[in-house]
């Protein structure tokens, strides 16, 4: 288990990258940046999904059909979030997300 | 020999996802993710996920990474980066904390793991699941209705009053 790459190999780099883009998610301020760091953590996902179809259910793809799905809602949440920051843009002249405190009341 | 693959490939995707967030000008960061998307695609062709593979270079290279580059192009101050918030502590902390967690757990458990082969080639058994009659065929309508819906809100929000 510790020297062979298998299952664990792949869960863990999963792990190590999914918490990176948390981090990110966390701590940038400029939001292009941000929607960087979701997609890196949509990506340890989509490791994660198939590292379990080769190994789990390796001829039935379940894991592989779930990371298409994904990336499905990745491309749609990118083109929405993008739309979202020229919008903003458009009025507040910044991608700051200190200045993105519309929604505060 | 695959697994000396394997670590380089960690290796350089752990490396271009730090690079991402610690970078301070955009656009590179932008490049340094192109190189995390296209070492996560030669992650999936050694998972034996050849058609995930090509999907994650045409959609992830070829079309989102050219929505960011263009949002960072269309945006003027995006360019010389901010850094990181007043946060990032405490985010450092929640997300070694998390790593942690999520680690100990995989450790821990031990998967029922069949000893079948894999597929030699995946997009005929994905087509036969995705579009076959005990498959997925409705989540597939979902998904375009979702995709449809994305791409009017985006064209909705964008468009100038």
């Amino acid at each position: 288990m510790m020297f062979t790459v298998g299952l664990y190999h792949y869960l863990i780099l999963s792990a190590v990258l999914f918490c990176i883009g948390l981090f990110g998610v966390l701590t940038q301020r400029n939001v292009i940046k941000l929607i960087m760091s979701l997609e890196i953590m949509l990506n340890a996902v989509n490791i994660t999904l198939i590292a379990f179809s080769l190994y789990v259910t390796p001829v039935a793809l379940t894991g592989q059909i779930f990371a298409i799905f994904v990336m499905v809602v990745a491309a749609a949440e990118v083109a929405v979030g993008i739309g979202i920051v020229f919008a903003i843009y458009r009025n507040r002249e910044s991608v700051d997300m200190e200045n993105f405190n519309i929604l505060k009341w | 020999m695959p697994d000396l693959v394997f670590y380089g490939l960690a290796a350089l995707a752990v490396v271009s996802a730090l690079a991402v967030l610690l970078v301070r000008d955009v656009f590179r960061a932008a490049l340094c993710l192109i190189v995390l998307f296209m070492t996560v695609a030669a992650i999936y062709l050694m998972l034996h996920a050849d058609f995930l593979a090509i999907v994650q270079i045409l959609i992830y290279v070829g079309a989102i990474s050219v929505l960011i580059i263009v949002a960072i192009m269309l945006t003027r101050d995006a360019r010389q980066g901010q850094p990181l918030g007043a946060l990032k502590y405490v985010a450092g902390l929640v997300s070694l904390l998390l790593l942690g967690a999520i680690s100990w757990g995989i450790i821990n458990t031990q998967f029922g793991l069949p000893q079948n082969p894999p597929l030699d080639e995946t997009i005929k058994p994905l087509g036969k699941a995705l579009f076959g009659d005990p498959g997925y065929l409705l989540t597939v309508q979902i998904a375009a209705v979702l995709l449809l819906s994305a791409i009017l809100g985006a064209v909705a929000v964008i468009r100038e009053k």
